[in-house]
């Protein structure tokens, strides 16, 4: 929570509104509405099995929720597909790691560079000179990122020989590399190492402070999840129980309970 | 009334031979369900057992019963080596992967059937004419070949006995949760290897059966491969895991391609049963992706 | 290593360089007798040029089709009717229609690639198979009313000169492959090949990242449609010399997976590679069974050998190296390139270590 930052904590930018999912009978989320302010570090945290990346997926349309909507950037999205919350500013990772596994650190980072491409195949068969220049622009932008996440040394290599912990980086970077307004980023430090998540950290809060990119993260980790959020919502079963500022989530007496558990 | 029942003998005469499909889509439905492995080949195992029956008949004057159990005895060893050779290697590889090696599987036994037992069609006598059953024409006025409906009572006493042992045996049980998870499944103590091994059997003998109607009709000849590729059409309409599903898929494809073939084939010039299945199949994947009877898959992330 | 031409690095150009000696100047100046090209070079290059096709569409984007050979016809066919009916396109001109004819084919069988996968798409993509072979031949049009069923083709005539000659038609086609193989690297190595391979991968992922499923898969399967059709059109223009339906049957298809798969998947020179040693195996095995046994071993069971060992390698490569000749190829590349330096160095000291004594 850094106090004097260049982005102030805007308007909400990302609203979900009464989303309820469920698989063939079994209900992984219900009634729940929460939203992220423009600029902020948004943590969802809960329980296993509470429901979280379920929301991450119907946020990013890879889950059609029964019933809900999500606003994003002031309007309901009407149809929400993968493409399309990417098109208007939205980007994410994932629990599992879903990377190009055959390509190298850098040709994912490429990708992720793909809504600031405009030349179709005609052109870069032809490599006209608009491609030559735009695939510079493009590569300049990922050894950029590259380079910030101190990952030079790997980039020629295919991701799926990396160890995990690069791997989770490269999808960072990945997810980076399309400049949207805001990441979704489904445990970005799980299966980390103390030193590492120290510096996943850092890199998460350094996006945000330097280009201003809202956050909103899954992780397991209080501790972490206490420093680097300005705002928690928590979710148990399903639904939000709990949803504030790190110190009232941390006293709230619901979250104490599903945490440490009680007889019902 | 002539056109309904001419209609009707179509009709009946395509799902009897439908039933033909049946038996060679049963094949794969019993490697898939055993082990989630397409096995592309199944219709070479059909050619390689019918053209090894006819050669230990014809070649060695083997008599038939005889030949037949030698054929599925050798169908045990091709599932042994493959079970050993092939699948066991690839336990922890992609679906595609698996899915090329067993096309490789397909030309090994296509090329190994042909270096031993010559390229020659043959002429398999089952002592079933296939011709018109008299007491049928008669009675019902269909004409109906006696071949067709032996087909069709050998494909359902194989799907019954094969619904029982699914159903009702610990083998059975053990197959399923082997399918569903192979690591599972052997970490509490159920025998893959020799699971995997007597489905790839089981597969080899019903590769034999449906090799003898086959080959019955056609003659034994590398043509039957070909034919046996419409059992893909036939899975996708039943479900790749559904024994049922190849049965009905298999009713389906057969009555749907004569019916066309018989009524607009003619406009077109004919052989349209050469791709028919597989538009259908098209139209059927566009709709319901997983079959008849297959279980829908949900995507996790 | 930074690319100085291009996208092209100092060490492409060199290749580039060498193997266009090589094809256009070597080989015509040295080889002189016709069963080469007519046997070996045209063939090779024209079923090479449809594995890359097969490349895009399953090495790149990783979609399992096998539909080639329904294309390949397509693009005979197209190419065939095009010089007949409307002679003032030209050769090259009508190559490309026909290129674009089979795209469109190639479309419309490519669409269900976007609600299944793996299996089911291979069995939608027969649909295209014998479907396509199965209109050809039913409508007496394409094929010009002929009633033989073979169709002799016309003779490539380019700006009133004829190229009729092995040489001169093996010079075409290196002329066209050569070209189709560099738009076709240019691609892959674009944007346009890292989204195909990023649906390959993980199609979820590469939608998130802004990627159309449809977009990307549809002009996989159109671009890889128009490789084929093409060298549909330069087989039988320049190598069949004729136009049979029968001739791109479902053999054929299966023949350039083969090639495909066996060659390299998600690779251009993989499809050289495959295609070459699927087309010169059995040559060399024949020629083995000619002049080691002297014909004592039958024709039919060469060719039954022959298809035991593709069967054989398929699987062994599926288990050893999914990836096919052209990553064991680099693979062995890899593993020599050190030991040679490391020996280079050896030497060094050696000669270090002996010269003070002389």
């Amino acid at each position: 929570m850094v106090q004097n930052r260049k982005f102030k904590i805007g308007n909400p930018i990302l609203e979900v509104n009464d989303i309820s999912l469920s698989f063939g009978g079994v209900k992984a989320i219900t009634d729940t509405s929460f939203n992220v302010l423009e600029h902020e570090v948004r943590a969802i945290i809960g329980p296993n099995g509470a429901g979280k990346s379920s929301m991450l997926n119907c946020i990013n349309g890879i889950y059609k929720p029964q019933k809900g909507t999500v606003s994003f950037k002031g309007k309901v999205v009407p149809q929400i597909t993968p493409n399309i919350m990417a098109q208007m500013g939205l980007s994410r990772t994932f629990q599992n790691l879903a990377l190009f596994k055959r390509m190298s650190v850098l040709d994912n980072i490429l990708v992720g560079r793909k809504l600031h491409t405009n030349t179709n195949f005609l052109e870069v068969a032809l490599q006209l000179p608009k491609v030559k220049k735009e695939e510079k622009n493009n590569r300049d932008r990922s050894e950029e990122i590259i380079s910030f996440l101190e990952i030079e040394d790997i980039k020629d290599t295919p991701v799926g020989k990396l160890p995990y912990g690069l791997q989770k980086k490269v999808e960072l970077g990945r997810a980076l590399a399309t400049d949207s307004s805001v990441l979704l980023l489904d445990e970005p430090m799980a299966g980390m190492n103390v030193e590492e998540k120290r510096d996943m950290c850092r890199f998460i809060l350094k996006v945000n402070d330097e280009i201003g990119t809202t956050m909103v993260l899954i992780e397991h980790d209080m501790g972490v999840v206490m420093d680097i959020s300005d705002r928690v919502v928590v979710l148990d079963y399903g639904k939000v129980i709990g949803d504030g500022t790190p110190d009232e989530v941390r006293s709230n007496k619901k979250v104490i309970d599903a945490y440490l558990g009680v007889e019902h | 009334m002539d056109g309904l029942l001419f209609f009707m003998e179509v009709v009946v005469g395509g799902l009897l031979a439908g039933t033909m499909y049946s038996l060679v889509a049963l094949g794969f439905v019993l490697i898939f369900k055993a082990s989630a492995t397409f096995n592309f080949s199944q219709g070479a195992m059909v050619f390689f057992s019918v053209l090894a029956f006819c050669g230990f008949m014809q070649d060695f004057n083997i008599p038939f019963v005889l030949a037949f159990i030698m054929a599925a005895l050798l169908m045990v060893v091709v599932g042994l080596c493959t079970e050993r050779f092939v699948l066991r290697p690839l336990m922890n590889a992609s679906e595609d992967t698996v899915l090329m090696a067993t096309i490789g599987l397909g030309y090994v036994l296509e090329g190994l059937a042909q270096a031993a037992w010559g390229v020659e069609v043959r002429r398999l006598d089952l002592g079933i004419g296939d011709f018109p059953v008299p007491w049928i024409a008669d009675n019902l006025k269909l004409f109906i070949s006696a071949l067709d409906i032996t087909a069709g009572l050998v494909a359902a006493l194989m799907i019954i006995g094969l619904f029982l042992l699914f159903k009702y045996t610990k083998i059975g049980l053990g197959l399923r949760a082997v399918a569903d998870d192979a690591g599972a499944a052997s970490s509490i103590g159920i025998p893959l290897k020799h699971i995997m091994l007597l489905v790839w059997s089981a597969a080899g003998v019903v590769a034999l059966v449906a090799g003898c109607m086959w080959g019955a009709r056609a003659g034994v000849q590398f043509a039957l491969v070909d034919l046996a590729l419409k059992a893909l059409p036939v899975l996708i309409i039943g479900g790749f895991s559904s024994i049922p599903g190849a049965i009905i898929g298999g009713l389906i494809i057969g009555a749907t391609e004569k019916v066309l073939e018989v009524y607009i084939g003619p406009f077109f010039g004919g052989a349209i049963e050469g791709w028919a299945p597989y538009v259908l199949a098209i139209f059927f994947l566009l709709y319901r992706p997983e079959g008849l009877f297959g279980e829908k898959i949900i995507r996790r992330v | 290593m930074k690319p100085v031409f291009m996208t092209y690095t100092k060490n492409d150009i060199i290749n580039f360089c060498v193997l266009m000696v090589l094809g256009l100047v070597i080989i015509p100046t040295f080889i002189k007798t016709e069963y080469w090209y007519t046997s070996i070079l045209i063939p090779w290059l024209c079923l090479a040029l449809a594995t890359i096709g097969q490349q895009i569409v399953m090495g790149y984007t990783g979609q399992l089709a096998l539909g080639a050979a329904g294309f390949m016809a397509a693009g005979a066919f197209a190419c065939f009717n095009l010089i007949l009916r409307v002679p003032e396109l030209g050769f090259f001109g009508s190559l490309i229609v026909s290129g674009l004819i089979a795209a469109a084919f190639g479309i419309l069988f490519g669409l269900p690639s976007l609600k299944v996968r793996g299996i089911y798409l291979m069995v939608a993509t027969l649909a295209s198979q014998f479907f396509i072979v199965w209109m050809i031949d039913k409508f007496g049009w394409f094929k010009n009313y002929d009633s033989s069923g073979i169709i002799t083709a016309q003779d490539i005539v380019i700006l009133g000169v004829p190229f009729t000659t092995p040489l001169a038609m093996y010079l075409i086609i290196v002329f066209v492959v050569t070209i189709l193989t560099l738009l076709a690297m240019n691609m892959a190595r674009g944007s346009t090949g890292r989204n195909w391979m990023a649906v390959r991968d993980m199609d979820i992922a590469a939608e998130s990242m802004g990627v159309s499923l449809l977009r990307t898969k549809v002009q996989a399967f159109a671009i890889s449609a128009f490789y084929c059709g093409v060298a549909g059109a330069l087989f039988a223009f320049t190598y069949l010399k004729s136009l049979e339906p029968v001739a791109f049957d479902i053999k054929l298809s299966f023949k350039i997976l083969f090639m495909c798969i066996l060659g390299g998947l998600g690779t251009i020179n993989g499809a050289y590679i495959g295609a070459a040693f699927i087309l010169l195996f059995p040559v060399l095995l024949n020629s083995v069974g000619n002049n080691v046994f002297h014909g004592a071993i039958d024709a039919t069971i060469i060719s039954s050998i022959e298809q035991v060992i593709f069967g054989l390698l398929m699987i062994v490569f599926m288990i050893y190296e999914p990836l096919g000749m052209a990553k064991l190829w680099e693979t062995i590349k890899q593993n020599i390139r050190p030991k040679l330096t490391s020996l280079n160095i050896k030497i060094l000291k050696s000669s270090k270590v002996k010269n003070p004594k002389k």
